[in-house]
């Protein structure tokens, strides 16, 4: 083989054998000369390859290139192939070694820091200008009211649970609801409700002794023209009974029909004057200006409720406050609740928007939220009995199926800032305040090595 | 991402529209740069110029690092069953949208008897839930080594790669992790995990066999350092671990360590631990309470962290109670916001309807539609339900864009034969499409009736109304 430059040479020692390495030679500067049919040990193959990455990396720079060639000779055992020592290198030792030795630095070496670099982590922080509006639920006696505790929802300045940033003064209410006649009821949620389903007033006294309901909402669903069409002022009586029957704040809600609703609660807030209950609800497409006006004349709070739509929800917060001059301190919105798997994910984002504007200081969106969380109910994946679906995984039993649905619903909801959870199922219940006080640093509790799962057998 | 336009990728692209990358022109290749859909590599021409030239190689490489996510991704596993971990850009799912859903990874140990192991894995493996047209599945295996011993995880370890699927290995010692990865380093598994103690052998460990490295520090500034520390001896691929606590203050703890690690990463652009999170809802596992608990624990631990920046998690319960829920919420959240879900056009019959069952119309707006469709199949309702295609909008929106129009109901309406499957000639339309009903009645012949404006009382609203009379 004739000369050839170093570049020619490191191309040679990928494309031919090893083999042709031994008794390489150098001539002038870069010149290498390389006699047909030398050998060398094959297992240099790999290390000699790293070599001639690195010398490729420093090709500008000839003497270091030589001294890597240097090293390649004392590695394969051979004496310096170079005609010329290269200047400026440390001096190489040219003994020659045994083929032991080849073997043992045949694989390369990782070299590792002896200590950690230390870092510090410095949290990236953020603040926001506004203020979530606080909302008082309930009127105890020295306001007028009969209730023996008030709820009060709101007063975020930061991000739900984000404690490193702001303190957070009022942790998310749970609400239990009650119905003014038999609803329908998942299996799972009826059995724990079966011995009351004809009182309401005995429904929210368990709701509230036994399954630890901050509020109650009673839901006077039997006002609606195509059930019993109950006439207003006889459906407010079961509301006078609930009053009586429990000390918690009161949420009173319509059948949804918006020729009705208007005025059952508007008898509603009649009756209730002083308690400081909450009108659920007012709409866009129904008569809001007169429920907002029945909370406003009796002392109540109006729950302003829009189908998932930040812009819907700012206009009618607006109409509340502009048109119907109703107190910030007396609106609560609702901007709809779809269950886990049915558009969570844009009630979710919906809600998470509308949070974040008002911490960024809109205004008109800056009230407490609340979230009818019952909806979950309406999911197949929390009532059916098997799956519909031929080739899904069983999914077990339901009873265990939907309450969780209910509390991934709730807990999905309450990290984009829902203040107030209309509930049901009381192991869910249970669980989500379980969650939110935890999160919120109201419980304490520990396992002795969080990492004790890497070895725990079973 | 550092950069918003298009118009800000276009400037580094060769701007000759040769239509190499598959896109007519460099400014369409440009805007799926934004949307991520492709990267500054997909350009061949660019490639092949920085080869040659440096200064076309430093204009590459400013753009892939102006394109590159805030956080790294990592990819665990190998082939068609290799999951990207991380490569998130933004902190709120409306601003852009998520992209690598939470991987999640089932335990299994190698102290398990053969039959118990396979069954587990044979769960992990087979486990699907239909939701909205596609089956939701489970991604993967840690193997945990209780053994202590490197033989014994060896081979166990070698047993589960036969599955296919990703591996995390879970083992804090160094023999016993290298002897799994001795046997199954090819499949790229991610290896957990280096701490304070360990992290010198696990780094070595990274380096030599080239897999990703899960560090695990409860404090964040020596997570941060054996961060810089791997970073800066090579090591590319790194989760990182702040210790999952399953309850009180410790839980307290995790969230804040969690979300301050996420935006620290993205608002904060400290690149040192802008890094794929892990999270261990099995550490709820350590509780005090039944299996019922626990496993109801372990889906609330996973919930809040799937909402709230986990990269991927290491879970115990196959119970369908903590899996259909978990499924479903990560394809929830990670679903992008910016395009509706959508569901295929067509006729759909509900509860094996007949000749006199009436017709409802809805749109194939999946939230729509599955609404629609849940509240018939919930209620018994004998019907057939006509799906429009109105390019995934909601019913109010739709027929106030154009999409929900007479003219595309009578399409609908011939191409799915309705005509021959009822008696009847009587639409039933959402109450929010009511002002279409004269411009349908036209264009069909059809008797349109304005049904209500919530599916929901599509029950009371036929008694009423069905039987027409």
């Amino acid at each position: 083989m004739g000369k050839m430059t170093i570049d020619q040479f490191f191309e040679l020692l990928k494309k031919y054998d090893i083999e042709v390495l031994e008794g390489v030679t150098i001539e002038g500067d870069l010149e290498i000369e390389v006699e047909e049919g030398a050998a060398a040990d094959q297992s240099t193959l790999a290390y000699l390859y790293t070599v001639v990455q690195e010398v490729q990396n420093f090709l500008y720079f000839a003497n270091m290139a030589m001294g890597h060639l240097a090293n390649v000779s004392n590695l394969l055992g051979m004496p310096m192939p170079f005609g010329v020592q290269a200047p400026q290198v440390p001096q190489v030792p040219q003994v020659p070694q045994p083929p032991a030795a080849v073997e043992e630095v045949a694989v390369p070496e990782i070299k590792l820091p002896e200590e950690l670099i230390k870092a510090k982590f410095e949290p990236f922080k953020v603040e926001y200008p506004g203020k979530i509006q606080e909302v008082v639920l309930g009127a105890t006696k020295k306001d007028g009211g009969t209730r023996g505790d008030v709820v009060v929802l709101g007063g975020e300045k930061s991000l739900p649970f984000y404690l490193f940033d702001t303190p957070q003064p009022n942790l998310p209410a749970v609400a239990i609801d009650v119905f003014d006649r038999k609803p329908a009821l998942a299996k799972a949620v009826r059995e724990h409700y079966e011995d009351v389903l004809e009182d309401p007033a005995d429904w929210a006294k368990k709701a509230v002794k036994k399954f630890g309901a901050d509020l109650i909402t009673l839901h006077l669903i039997s006002t609606d023209p195509l059930l019993e069409d109950t006439p207003a002022n006889e459906a407010v009586k079961v509301l006078e009974d609930v009053l009586q029957a429990v000390k918690v704040p009161i949420i009173i809600g319509g059948s949804g029909n918006k020729e009705k609703d208007p005025e059952v609660l508007e008898r509603a807030a009649e009756v209730a004057e002083g308690e400081r209950i909450m009108l659920a609800s007012a709409t866009l497409d129904m008569d809001w200006e007169r429920i907002a006006k029945a909370a406003k004349d009796h002392g109540h709070v109006v729950l302003s409720w829009t189908q998932m739509d930040i812009n819907n929800q700012k206009t009618l917060n607006r109409y509340l406050l502009k048109r119907a001059q109703v107190r910030p301190e007396d609106i609560v919105m609702d901007p709809t609740t779809a269950a886990l798997g049915y558009g969570l994910d844009y009630a979710f984002t919906n809600m998470e928007r509308i949070r974040i504007s008002g911490l960024r200081g809109d205004s008109d969106l800056a009230f407490p939220m609340s979230s009818g969380t019952t909806n979950a109910w309406g999911a197949r994946e929390a009532w059916m009995k098997d799956s519909p679906i031929e080739n899904d995984s069983d999914w077990g039993p339901r009873e265990l199926r939907g309450p969780i649905w209910e509390i991934v619903t709730g807990l999905t909801l309450s990290l984009a800032g829902v203040d107030l959870f209309m509930m049901m199922h009381p192991g869910a219940v249970a669980v989500l305040k379980e969650i939110m006080g935890t999160l919120g640093g109201k419980i304490s509790g520990s396992v002795a090595d969080p990492g004790d799962w890497i070895f725990m057998e079973g | 991402m550092k950069v918003k336009s298009p118009l800000e990728v276009y400037k580094f692209l060769p701007q000759t529209n040769c239509g190499e990358c598959g896109f007519d022109t460099c400014m369409s290749f440009a805007a799926h740069i934004i949307d991520r859909s492709v990267k500054p590599e997909n350009c061949p021409p660019l490639i092949k110029d920085a080869e040659k030239d440096p200064k076309i190689k430093k204009k590459l490489d400013q753009l892939i690092e102006l394109t590159s996510p805030e956080v790294a991704e990592v990819v665990v596993g190998k082939g068609d069953m290799a999951i990207k971990i991380g490569g998130e850009d933004v902190i709120h799912r409306h601003e852009m949208t998520y992209f690598n859903p939470t991987a999640f990874f089932y335990d299994v140990w190698d102290t398990m008897s053969d039959k118990e192991l396979e069954e587990r894995c044979s769960k992990v493996i087979e486990f699907k839930k239909f939701y909205v047209g596609k089956f939701l599945t489970l991604d993967g295996f840690a193997v945990r080594c209780t053994s202590n011993d490197p033989e014994t995880y060896r081979s166990v370890v070698k047993k589960v790669a036969g599955y296919g699927k990703p591996m995390i290995l879970v083992s804090l010692n160094p023999d016993c992790m290298r002897a799994a990865l001795e046997e199954v380093s090819e499949e790229k598994p991610l290896i957990y995990a280096a701490t304070e103690s360990n992290w010198r052998d696990f780094l070595k460990l990274a380096l030599e066999f080239k897999v990703p490295v899960t560090l695990r520090a409860k404090d964040l500034d020596l997570l941060k350092s054996l961060a810089v520390t791997f970073k800066n001896a090579g090591v590319e691929e790194i989760v990182l671990d702040p210790v999952t606590e399953p309850l009180g203050e410790g839980l307290k703890g995790t969230y804040e360590r969690v979300i301050n690690l996420r935006r620290t990463a993205i608002q904060g652009e400290d690149k040192d631990i802008a890094f794929p999170i892990m999270v261990t809802p099995i550490a709820a596992w350590l509780m005090e309470g039944d299996e019922v608990e626990k496993g109801y624990w372990e889906t609330v631990l996973g919930s809040l962290f799937v909402v709230k920046y986990a990269d991927v998690m290491i879970f115990r319960s196959l119970e369908p109670y903590s899996l259909l829920p978990l499924v479903t919420l990560r394809f929830n959240i990670y679903t992008d916001p910016r395009t509706p879900v959508q569901v295929e056009p067509g006729l759909r019959p509900i509860a094996d309807p007949d000749e006199d069952s009436p017709v409802f119309i809805t749109t194939n707006f999946a939230l729509t539609y599955y609404t629609v469709e849940s509240d018939l199949t919930s209620a018994n309702i004998k019907s057939w339900l006509l799906v429009l295609n109105t390019e995934g909008l909601g019913v109010e929106v739709s027929v106030a864009g154009g999409q929900f129009t007479a003219g595309k109901v009578k399409e609908l309406m011939e191409e799915t034969k309705i005509e021959g499957k009822v008696k009847h000639k009587i639409l039933v339309i959402p109450g929010l499409a009511a002002r279409l009903q004269g411009a349908i009645e036209d264009e069909t012949g059809w008797t349109v009736k304005v049904g209500p404006m919530d599916s929901g009382r599509i029950k009371g609203w036929l008694e009423t109304n069905w039987p027409p009379k």
